[in-house]
């Protein structure tokens, strides 16, 4: 850290100078960018393509993204201490095929979703120990359980389950109208509340605090007297939870449990979570942000359906662009103000 | 002035019992023994400079004090009560605050988080920002630090951060609050500024231990004063009852040194130089200057010549060495070699002009612990040559067997790693890499520090005959008997500015402890300084 002094920014408050402030600020820079580009893209979207501008369009994203939602607001815990989770998606396909079997096998959906949300925040349970005792290198962690869980899903059953539960099924079926001839699904409504859950740990409690304390410098938290052990392991036992939460939707979504489903989404979730201003070095970021990362993913996909005669790969290159964008926009907003 | 460890001021007016009694406490760590049966005590509405060079135990103490380290012996009494810390939310509870030299804070929290987080108000089961935004407004306005308490910390100036990180401290209502250098990234007017907070604070009882390298600051704040050195007392003094230089040697301290052989020789090389030839200027830096490290310096140094740099730690002697060598870049200034102006960004650049800089931290910054002696060797003539010119194995063997003989490297075998060697010999190792790449100016930054007195009288020895042969060198030590020994001229800093230039003609060890406390006080010596 240099000794230069900036001195108070907020002497001279006229407007103008406050919005570059805003804008160029680590904490809130990158997520307004986002929303900015969210709003550009609706609205090119809605130039360029008939039946673009509707609200259920923008619902959409919404239905076929809420598991990706809940498994950013997991990351985002885990990104803003300064910590990675790589097993994310396999632990979503873990649960997915966890659900089927047991389903298969006529347990009560109820029972099912629970037992699922136990094993899997168990298992971050587990992988934040190894972190915080052993001081294993939060990738390294994650990456292995990302192995033991997708070899778990091998064992539990090697081709796709199909979901026949009358639960599961009417949660994939029902809509839930918002009149307009508007309409959601329920998992839609489990993703927001997840949402709303989280905005609030992380902002109204001193456990969302320290999230972002050990993410600044976790020494100094510790000297000031702040759990920053216990937050530490939480942060995965919540992203555990919040992966089981995802795979649960996930299920409800498609309807069967598969091995080899949501290969790679452990990447999406992380793409998600920096696009929408998440410092990955952690202590910077908002989960609402994350959850507008997700959009913003989601809105590529839509357009280039869209478009029709792209190749889905295309959404792999702009999302690709997009990150090294934010993470280059990151890097000069912090190196700016330190 | 008593050179005994029982030296004790008296207790202030009143006798108001200590705050704080730390009787007899000894910490060591593998190999070294921190603290050795030190006492130290703190009395109400006292602020009590603690006083040491590098090495002392000054921090060893403090950590002692707020938790963070367990003692080996000795105990701790707070307000006549004894107690044990396992940890600093303890000692914090206990009413001991600290603001450490690093501000501790959280630079991507707004400042009233920084203030309250962990004692924050509530509201139906969350934090109620607002109340929190409230008290920590009330809180720094006490400080006079008008700042927006919703603004993200690290938007403000360090000087400011210290403030909010005394602002938290205060609001703990800590009996003791411990400043561990919290001047060193401070300005004139930030540091008075701060001085009024701390006086406030001593106004109202709280005990205040306060620890800088700054001299006139420690004399302008502190009522009392503690020396510690090689992690003994030295004795505990009123500070108006302490005279500067009789400050300053209770912390370098003399030491009886079997070296005296050597004396004599440098001293008749000195009579060659100062009566022969003056040497060619090989390095010449003027006005060399690093914000918040070194003030503007001119310093030269000659074909040949040893340039002894003296001051207390933090004066700026290690900054000055790291910008001539190339480690650190100069905000101002030029830098001339062999009357070439150059800019050096990097240390690789530098020894390609063969300005070798041996860093004072051995450990970090010096020897690779997980190599072997040969390797450590010919790590710096490798990075020279470049990676895809491999020195052969049969050179590299030559070369280190050579070194390992020619300066006495106590190891089992070339194959040996360094991190099994003593400091002396790893020090030595670390001298052998830097001529193996043939330096014309060789910078070593307290190449003597924590070894013993034999391998001390090798290196000074080496240096000595390397500088007969006409390399330059620039040498850094804390203690004065060797500067004087083998320097054929001695620069003088303190606070970061140069206080005097002088030639080494039978300078006396008293004449550089005063230029080090007080600047240039003697008239003859004033024809040296440098403007």
């Amino acid at each position: 850290m240099s000794a230069v002094a900036t001195g108070p920014v907020a002497t001279g408050r006229n407007l103008g100078a406050r919005i570059v402030d805003v804008f160029t600020s680590p904490k809130s820079g990158p997520v307004l960018v986002t929303g900015v580009l969210f709003l550009l893209m609706f609205a090119v979207g809605g130039v360029r393509y008939r039946g673009f501008l509707s609200g259920q369009v923008f619902l959409n994203l919404f239905i076929d993204n809420a598991y990706l939602i809940v498994l950013a607001i997991g990351m985002t815990f885990v990104i803003l201490t300064g910590g990675i989770d790589l097993s994310v998606g396999a632990v979503v396909a873990l649960s997915t095929i966890i659900a089927a079997r047991l389903l298969q096998a006529g347990w009560s959906p109820g029972v099912v979703i629970l037992l699922i949300l136990a094993i899997t925040s168990a298992l971050g349970l587990l992988v934040g120990l190894m972190i915080h005792v052993f001081e294993v290198q939060p990738f390294i962690a994650t990456l292995a359980a990302m192995f033991l869980a997708r070899g778990l899903c091998y064992i539990i059953a090697k081709e796709s389950i199909t979901i026949d539960n009358p639960f599961f099924v009417s949660m994939a079926n029902v809509r839930i109208p918002l009149g307009y001839r508007l309409s959601i699904t329920p998992s839609v409504i489990i993703a927001l509340l997840a949402l709303a859950v989280a905005v609030w740990v992380l902002q109204y409690t001193r456990f969302g605090r320290t999230t972002y304390a050990i993410g600044g410098s976790e020494q100094s938290g510790m000297l000031m007297g702040l759990p920053t052990s216990r937050t530490k392991v939480l942060v995965y036992v919540i992203s555990g939870f919040c992966s089981g939460l995802a795979g649960v939707l996930y299920a409800f979504y498609t309807l069967s449990g598969y091995a080899l489903t949501a290969v790679g989404t452990e990447l999406d979730a992380i793409a998600a979570v920096v696009i929408g201003g998440t410092l990955l070095t952690g202590g910077y970021g908002f989960v609402l942000g994350s959850a507008l990362g997700v959009l913003v993913l989601g809105l590529i996909q839509t357009i280039l359906s869209f478009e029709g005669s792209l190749s889905s790969w295309w959404t792999k290159i702009f999302i690709g662009a997009l990150l090294l964008v934010f993470i280059i926009l990151q890097k000069v907003l912090t190196s700016r103000r330190t | 002035m008593t050179d005994t460890a029982s030296t004790r001021a008296p207790a202030p007016q009143g006798n108001p019992d200590p705050v704080v009694e730390m009787t007899d406490i000894s910490i060591s760590f593998p190999g070294v023994k921190a603290l050795d049966s030190v006492d130290f005590r703190m009395f109400p509405g006292e602020v009590h400079s603690l006083m040491g060079e590098n090495g002392a135990g000054k921090s060893t103490l403090i950590k002692a004090l707020t938790g963070v380290y367990s003692i080996d012996s000795g105990v701790v009494r707070l307000g006549g009560l004894q107690v044990t810390f396992s940890g600093p939310a303890q000692a914090q509870a206990a009413g001991i605050s600290t603001v450490y030299q690093e501000v501790n804070l959280l630079g991507n929290l707004t400042v009233a988080e920084n203030v309250m987080l962990g004692r924050e108000p509530r509201r139906r089961g969350g934090i109620d920002w607002k109340a929190m935004r409230q008290r920590a407004a009330e809180i720094l306005e006490g400080l006079h630090l008008d700042i927006d308490p919703a603004s993200l910390l690290n938007s403000h100036s360090l000087a400011i951060q210290q403030l909010v990180a005394i602002a938290r401290a205060i609001d703990i209502q800590a009996k003791i609050l411990i400043l561990d250098e919290p001047t060193s990234s401070l300005d004139v007017e930030e540091v008075a500024e701060l001085f009024r907070v701390i006086r406030s604070l001593k106004e109202s009882g709280v005990a205040i231990l306060f620890v800088s390298h700054f001299l006139d600051q420690v004399y302008e704040i502190s009522d009392r004063l503690t020396v510690l050195r090689n992690g003994q007392l030295v004795g505990e003094y009123m500070t108006d009852e302490l005279l500067r230089i009789d400050l300053v040697q209770a912390m370098i301290g003399k030491e009886l040194s079997a070296l005296d052989d050597l004396g004599s020789r440098v001293h008749s090389a000195e009579g060659e130089t100062a009566t022969g030839s003056v040497p060619e200027t090989f390095v010449a830096a003027k006005a060399i200057t690093r914000k918040g490290a070194i003030s503007p310096v001119d310093i030269t140094i000659g074909a040949g010549e040893v340039v002894g740099l003296a001051g207390l730690l933090g004066s700026g002697r290690t900054e000055v060495a790291r910008l001539i060598g190339g480690v650190d870049r100069p905000d101002g200034g030029q830098l001339k070699v062999d009357g070439r102006p150059l800019r050096l960004r990097t240390p690789r650049q530098a020894i390609k002009h063969r300005i070798a800089y041996s860093s004072e931290n051995r450990r970090a910054e010096g020897i690779v612990d997980e190599l072997t002696v040969r390797d450590n060797i010919v790590l710096a003539l490798q990075a020279d040559r470049g990676w895809f010119r491999p020195i052969p194995r049969k050179r590299q063997d030559e070369l280190a067997a050579s070194y390992i003989e020619a300066l006495n490297i106590k190891t089992p075998s070339a194959d040996a790693l360094v991190r099994n060697l003593s400091g002396g010999n790893q020090q030595k190792v670390l001298l052998a890499r830097w001529l193996a790449i043939a330096p014309r100016l060789l910078i070593l930054d307290e190449p003597t520090r924590g070894i013993d007195v034999g391998a001390k009288a090798e290196i000074q020895k080496l240096v000595y005959s390397l500088a007969e042969n006409g390399m330059s060198v620039l040498f850094i030590s804390a203690e004065l008997e060797e500067v004087l020994r083998l320097s054929n001229r001695i620069v003088v800093l303190r606070d970061r500015k140069k206080v005097a230039d002088l030639v080494n003609d039978g300078i006396g060890v008293d004449q550089l402890l005063a230029l080090i406390a007080e600047g240039a006080a003697e008239p003859e010596l004033e024809a040296g300084v440098a403007s």
